[in-house]
């Protein structure tokens, strides 16, 4: 980067697909992310969200970091790096991993492309080439920082694929649930993973930024019969919520970032349990997530099924149906009201006496109404975190 | 001869000295602050020295000034605004420039331009040392238990010092790992400190600089690294180690104070130097000043640093022996120099563009630790640094009261300065010299500076020990390195505010927590003087 670019009248970037985002953002509402300027929503989020689940929402995930590992060890790198075993891994194969630090606690979660055994390229939502660079002491691989040199577009629901079709994808409908593949798109090459943050059939784009317009209209061309929309974050929030999906900073403190080392938290308290191979010889934070394992867990972020339809936003879970008689036993870390489920939803840590499925807490709920708050004690059944899995999401060949 | 009786009497109006006699007022106690100069303010003080300009001529800008006293001593009523910076930069021999800015994002960039991995790392350093800040910030306000004292007070003070360090949650959300790195953080040297974050040079001494402000020693001194903690603890409006300009200059703080002073019946005696206290029977009872006034009290309170308390106004055969050596060796050495600057115009820089927040808050000019360090060997050599490290700004750009419309007021603080030049001490003609020599720097990295200077006060170490009474000019009454901190600090067994002479105090920067325009010395030896007076008082603070 130069200095040309440093300019404190521009204190967020754009990202390649500016022209078209900034011309469809009626609302004129905005959300930095990772030092870009990211639609928050372009003029509702009702449509938005409607789009990514009736139809196809396209979203601009350009500012996700991406680093670039290559070298003879790429791959030793990366199996000291996450908690999972990935020795088997084919090329073009997507894996979904989380690392942690030397006392096992999560630093973000990725998920990591393989090129070939000496090419991977990791994706995820905090800045890593710190800990990245750490981690790689020893090993003959090179970490390169390529989040400026790729654009990237999330195209999710259910026509996704239908649409990628009709603009002649070849073979698309048969890239299977977290792979990859080089494809073109209207003369345009582009690379197309089938993984996102929806829970629905859908693609993740990675083009050249030169490119970004052109595979942007793309997209939109078929809109006079199916009605793909441009969708924003607040749309993209609610979709990960109904997929159990969660992030870091929002659900849980990143390790790297905590400023209080009690925020910070292992992956079984995360119900990641399922991505820690303690089989494999060695990764980082090994030896503490053994001694986490054998202790067993004094909280864990659970999915929860709130009774009523107000969102349990930011709220504090409590044991028992009388408040007078209740003892704080967790909190909410998201929360909403699920269009396509009908369902008052959220996701939230609650300690060990509570959080198996079937358990019963109680939400304090600060609804406001008028000036005034509605203080409302809400039961919630600990429910599986994933409270929107259509089957379409893996079906081979996919639905078109 | 005027003989009149009071309940406390504060030798100097320093901020300290304001601050102990705002919250012994408050209780209702009769007190009196006797001031050698025609105003009060010691080191806090912003005077017309130019015709049209308002020079902070010796500390120059906030932001460790404790909110509770802020609150408690209503200085917002009494007229104090303080302004948050916008950003701070270093500026490069290349022709760039290294800024920090209150956007996250754009700081981000401006390091990456040198290294990503710094631009990273800085989040890193700044979630280490804001770790450290959180646990360091309840200490400042106590006063430090004694470790060879049986009393109950002290059993319990270190007690609780223990649980605190110990506690693993919402206490001092401290881990095993932390305790580790607050003893490291206290004793290494910068240098290695910031080495173990940051591979770029400029990164590394833009964040050095508050390691060796005010301080007798280089990057590469262990305990340098404490001295950059002591300058992040403060706070503006809860952002943790943001710096500020006090509108209308440093002085605002020391006249809101001397006016909520006011308010509360206290009364201030200018224009009196203090020749003795008076000494019967180990037990203090008075002043004399130099007109021959005496003046009564049942408590006496120094705001005037430890050396100069006891080696000037105490009479050395009131002591004991082993206090009055350890007095002597308190280390208290001048390294640093001010100039004070009207400028006919904005200055423009070579690579900081007008108008960029980066150049309204503190900028520099050293390129690497090693240029640092080398200006820290001239000063060991008995000479001005050759390349001196400034840390410099110019307030009147956000403070629209310091300077005539159109013209600017720069504070340039300099480090390193000795207070005694090997080649046969100071002169006038070389405080011009070292006056120049600065100018001459910052000149290079401007286009129009050397045009556009009115007028410039020119302070070594000297000027500013004749001016404010502190010791060689040490702006933090003494340096702030482990062997004189906490318990120790002025001395082993009276860090509780008190000395070998009953009823007698201490309250300015020499005691526990240390320089800076902070209150918190001040504002802990009222509440041991109130304590000894079997005195209450509720406020934010005590």
């Amino acid at each position: 980067m130069n200095s040309s670019e440093i300019s404190y009248k521009k204190p967020l970037l754009e990202t390649p697909f500016h022209k078209r985002t900034s011309e469809n953002c009626y609302s004129n509402n905005w959300y930095r992310w990772a030092g870009y300027k990211v639609v928050n929503e372009y003029s509702s989020i009702e449509l938005e969200y409607t789009a990514v689940r009736n139809t196809a929402g396209v979203f601009d995930i350009t500012p996700m970091h991406k680093y670039d590992i290559k070298g003879e060890d790429a791959k030793k790198f990366i199996n000291k790096l996450i908690t999972k075993d990935i020795s088997n891994i084919q090329s073009n194969q997507v894996a979904y991993g989380i690392w942690c630090n030397e006392d096992g606690m999560v630093i973000d979660d990725g998920t990591i492309f393989c090129f070939n055994e000496n090419h991977f390229r990791i994706f995820c939502a905090e800045r890593n080439l710190n800990w990245f660079s750490d981690t790689a002491t020893g090993f003959k691989v090179i970490i390169e920082d390529i989040s400026t040199s790729i654009a990237a577009l999330a195209f999710q629901g259910p026509l996704s694929c239908k649409i990628l079709n009709l603009l002649k994808v070849n073979n698309i409908e048969n890239l299977k649930p977290f792979h990859f593949d080089n494809y073109n798109i209207e003369n345009h090459n582009v690379t197309i993973s089938r993984t996102g943050f929806s829970g629905d059939l859908g693609y993740e784009i990675w083009c050249d930024p030169s490119q970004a317009i052109d595979v942007w209209d793309s997209l939109f061309k078929f809109n006079r019969d199916y009605k793909v929309l441009a969708a924003g974050m607040n749309a993209l929030e609610m979709v990960r919520i109904e997929a159990g999906f969660i992030q870091p900073n929002v659900d849980f403190m990143s390790a790297e970032q905590a400023l209080r080392p009690n925020r910070m938290r292992n992956p079984y308290e995360l119900g990641l349990g399922w991505l820690v191979n303690l089989e494999k010889k060695y990764f980082t934070g090994k030896q503490a997530l053994i001694r986490h394992k054998e202790k067993g867990l004094e909280k864990k972020l659970v999915g929860l099924d709130v009774e009523g339809d107000k969102p349990a936003v930011g709220s504090v879970l409590y044991d028992n149906s009388k408040k007078n008689q209740a003892k704080e036993i967790g909190i909410v870390t998201a929360a909403m009201w699920s269009p396509v489920l009908k369902s008052n939803i959220a996701i939230g840590f609650v300690n060990k006496e509570h959080y198996k499925l079937g358990s019963n807490v109680y939400a304090e709920i600060y609804h406001p109404e008028e000036l005034d708050y509605r203080k409302i004690w809400a039961e919630c059944k600990v429910v599986k975190r994933q409270f929107f899995n259509n089957p379409r999401r893996n079906a081979v060949p996919a639905f078109k | 001869m005027n003989k009149t009786n009071y309940d406390v009497a504060i030798i100097g109006g320093g901020h300290n000295g304001l601050t102990t006699a705002c919250y012994l007022a408050k209780a209702g106690l009769k007190v009196v602050i006797v001031e050698r100069h025609e105003y009060v303010g010691g080191a806090a003080v912003s005077r017309e020295l130019h015709p049209g300009w308002t020079y902070s001529n010796c500390s120059y800008v906030c932001s460790l000034l404790r909110p509770e006293i802020f609150r408690d001593l209503e200085l917002a009523k009494h007229g104090l605004q303080i302004i948050p910076y916008e950003g701070s930069a270093s500026m490069l021999d290349d022709g760039r420039f290294y800024a920090h800015y209150q956007d996250h994002d754009l700081t981000y960039r401006s390091i990456a331009q040198f290294s990503k991995k710094d631009a990273e790392a800085y989040d890193r350093f700044g979630k280490d040392v804001m770790r450290q800040c959180k646990i360091i910030k309840p200490l400042l306000k106590i006063t430090p238990p004694d470790p060879t004292s049986f009393a109950p007070k002290d059993i319990m003070g270190l007690f609780e010092f223990a649980k605190y360090f110990a506690a693993k949650d919402e206490l001092g959300g401290l881990g095993e790992k932390e305790i580790y790195d607050t003893i490291r953080f206290w004793t290494m040297s910068v240098r290695d400190y910031l080495e173990e974050y940051f591979e770029s040079d400029i990164v590394k001494v833009h964040l050095a600089g508050s390691a060796i402000i005010g301080t007798a020693l280089g990057p590469y001194s262990p305990g340098s690294a404490y001295v950059l903690l002591h300058h992040y603890m403060g706070e503006v409006d809860g952002t943790v180690g943001a710096w500020g300009y006090a509108r209308g200059g440093m002085g605002s703080i020391t006249k809101a104070m001397a006016s909520s002073f006011k308010a509360n019946n206290g009364k201030i005696i200018a224009g009196s130097p203090v020749t003795k206290i008076l000494i019967k029977n180990n037990k203090s009872y008075g002043l004399v000043l130099e007109n021959g006034d005496e003046i009564y009290a049942n408590k006496i309170v120094s705001n005037l640093d430890v050396k100069r308390t006891f080696l000037k106004v105490v009479e050395e055969k009131e002591l004991p022996g082993d206090f009055y050596k350890a007095v002597k060796n308190f280390k208290i050495r001048g390294s640093s120099g001010k100039l004070n600057i009207a400028l006919d115009d904005l200055p423009i820089w070579k690579s900081i563009p007008v108008g960029d927040p980066a150049g309204t808050g503190d900028l520099h000019i050293t390129q690497c630790i090693e240029e640092m360090e080398g200006a820290y060997d001239d000063w060991k050599d008995g000479k001005w640094s050759k390349f001196p490290y400034v840390d410099m700004c110019i307030p009147s750009i956000n403070d629209p009261t310091m300077a005539p419309q159109g013209k600017h007021y720069m504070s340039v603080f300099v480090q390193y300065v000795p207070y005694n030049l090997a080649d046969g001490g100071w002169t006038e003609e070389k405080r011009l010299e070292f006056g120049k020599h600065v100018m001459g720097r910052i000149g290079s990295y401007s286009k129009n500076f050397n045009d556009i200077i009115n007028h410039a006060e020119i302070r070594t170490p000297k000027e500013i020990e004749a001016e404010v009474g502190l010791t060689e000019g040490n702006i933090f009454q003494g340096e702030l390195t482990m062997d004189q901190l906490m318990f120790n600090r002025p001395v082993p067994g009276y860090a509780q505010y008190k000395t070998p002479i009953k009823n007698l105090y201490m309250c300015g920067s020499s005691t526990h927590p240390g320089g800076g325009v902070m209150g918190a010395p001040g504002a802990n030896a009222a509440r041991e003087i109130l304590k000894d007076l079997n005195k209450k008082i509720s406020t934010h603070y005590i």
